[in-house]
């Protein structure tokens, strides 16, 4: 390898294994929640678990956008295509995810629908430009990453007087979720999981910096630290929120100053601000309605918000009965413990969005999870 | 669709566009969430976007790992809309 040796990569692992290992208290339990997908995909494609103590354990979030869109949102989506005749425009991610009775974006698509899948916004406004009798429809999912992108498209339309163009606005806010998976009502059905520190997303952390998860860490006395993509950046930061479970506090530290700010991408944080407003309530896959949790366009934006151009008939929605994600999203159950898991619902055949996106807890699990997991319950059984 | 890839800014040019090279690939992306953005800097690209920059060190680590963990393949086609 031409820039980081393998080696040296893994002799620094081992020293922060030990590290780790030397620092927990034998006593008691670290139960981690990681936000972020690109975490949970570095967990699993480094084996991250592996090089840890018995008692600290991963619990995987909701931290993939396409994982916690309700199905609800994506039958919208479905219907702007079907009876609207509007080019939808989706990020890849999107397509294959099963709305209700498992249709998706990709079976309307085979049906005859206009949708397609774009890298950027920036594509969606060529398709506009490139179709001026036809309406063009920006289907907007992301944390606060992708949002500002949407936020420019929405002023670049505006500048170009792009006619034909709108978005469907499903933006959602990462410190909110955080918040309430710690408190809210439907813990009582679903059970809750004992988390002592959350290892915070990075770039997302890199658009709107340390600072929001400060009230949070204080408020529900929970250590937070920002932690990189590197499988050595999560132990890095795993190694810091041990410390600080040791020590009795409940800080937000940021082990990715290399990228992260307090206060954050300021520029991005203003064009957000001049597009968006906070929705009263929000409804997230798993979390039920969260309040002040997503984003939608401000009223002197109206022109280019898909939701008030079209009417979406009100509809019910439903879900595949025994997917687990709701549950799984939370860190209540592992994708192991889905009835569907690798038999009904693989990758090539998903059953629920933790399952679509490679972000998703179930899919990393199928991916590089379920073989260690087997060969442990074989042990197990063995001893 | 959360990662980010590093890539170097080759040039800038007007509405607030620049092009980037990637792997010999080179692609059109919006600086428009950056100030002062000049050649030669490396930002972190994310759904056509500059999100910020970063030292030319952290590009190259990062570009490492992605590609040892194959994700840079996936990333870069779908990019280059070559993906399916
Ligand atoms: S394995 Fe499939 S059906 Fe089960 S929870 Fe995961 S996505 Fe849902």
């Amino acid at each position: 390898m031409k820039y980081v040796s393998e080696f040296r990569a893994r002799d620094l692992a081992e020293k922060l294994a030990a590290q780790i290992a030397h620092e927990v208290r034998p006593d008691r339990t670290y139960h981690l929640m990681e936000f972020c997908g690109g975490h949970t995909h570095a967990i699993f494609r480094y084996g991250v678990q592996d090089l840890m103590p018995e008692n600290v354990k991963f619990v995987h979030g909701p931290g993939c956008p396409v994982c916690v869109l309700p199905v609800r949102r994506l039958d919208d989506a479905v219907e702007l295509a079907e009876k609207h005749g509007v080019i939808l425009c989706t990020y890849g991610d999107m397509m294959r995810v099963p709305g209700t009775k498992q249709r998706s974006l990709i079976r309307a698509k085979a049906d005859g629908a206009d949708i397609r899948m774009i890298y950027s916004t920036l594509d969606a406004l060529k398709i506009a430009r490139e179709n001026p009798d036809r309406e063009v429809v920006f289907f907007a999912i992301g944390f606060e990453t992708t949002t500002p992108p949407t936020a420019v498209a929405i002023m670049q339309a505006e500048t170009e007087g792009l006619e034909n163009f709108s978005v469907f606005c499903n933006h959602v806010l990462t410190p909110a979720a955080i918040g309430h998976i710690l408190e809210s009502p439907e813990v009582r059905d679903l059970g809750t999981v004992k988390i002592d520190g959350f290892l915070g997303p990075s770039h997302v952390s890199s658009v709107i910096g340390s600072e929001p998860y400060e009230f949070f860490a204080e408020e529900f006395a929970k250590p937070v630290v920002i932690a990189g993509f590197e499988p050595l950046d999560v132990m890095q930061s795993t190694l810091m929120l041990i410390r600080q479970i040791n020590e009795g506090r409940a800080e937000v530290e940021n082990e990715y100053a290399r990228v992260v700010t307090r206060e954050g991408n300021l520029k991005a944080q203003s064009l957000v601000s001049d597009v968006f407003e906070l929705r009263q309530s929000f409804e997230w896959r798993g979390l039920g309605e969260v309040p002040y949790s997503a984003l939608r366009i401000r009223d002197t934006h109206a022109a280019l918000d898909a939701e008030k151009r079209f009417t979406v008939s009100e509809k019910k929605s439903r879900e595949v009965k025994s997917c687990e994600c709701p549950a799984i999203l939370r860190g209540v159950k592992k994708p192991t413990d889905c009835k569907l898991f690798g038999t009904v619902c693989t990758p090539d055949n998903p059953m629920g969005s933790c399952m679509v996106s490679s972000e998703g807890a179930c899919a990393a699990y199928w991916t590089y999870g379920r073989f260690r997991e087997t060969a442990k319950e074989a042990e197990e059984a063995a001893a | 669709m959360c990662l980010a890839i590093p890539a170097k800014v080759m040039a800038l040019e007007a509405g607030d566009m620049a092009v980037v090279a990637l792997e010999g690939v080179k692609k059109r992306i919006s600086v428009a969430l950056l100030d002062d953005v000049a050649v030669d800097d490396y930002v972190l690209i994310h759904v056509g976007y500059a999100l910020h920059k970063v030292s030319a060190e952290e590009a190259e680590r990062t570009l490492a790992l992605m590609a040892e963990a194959g994700v840079l393949k996936e990333e870069l086609e779908e990019i280059t809309g070559g993906a399916a």
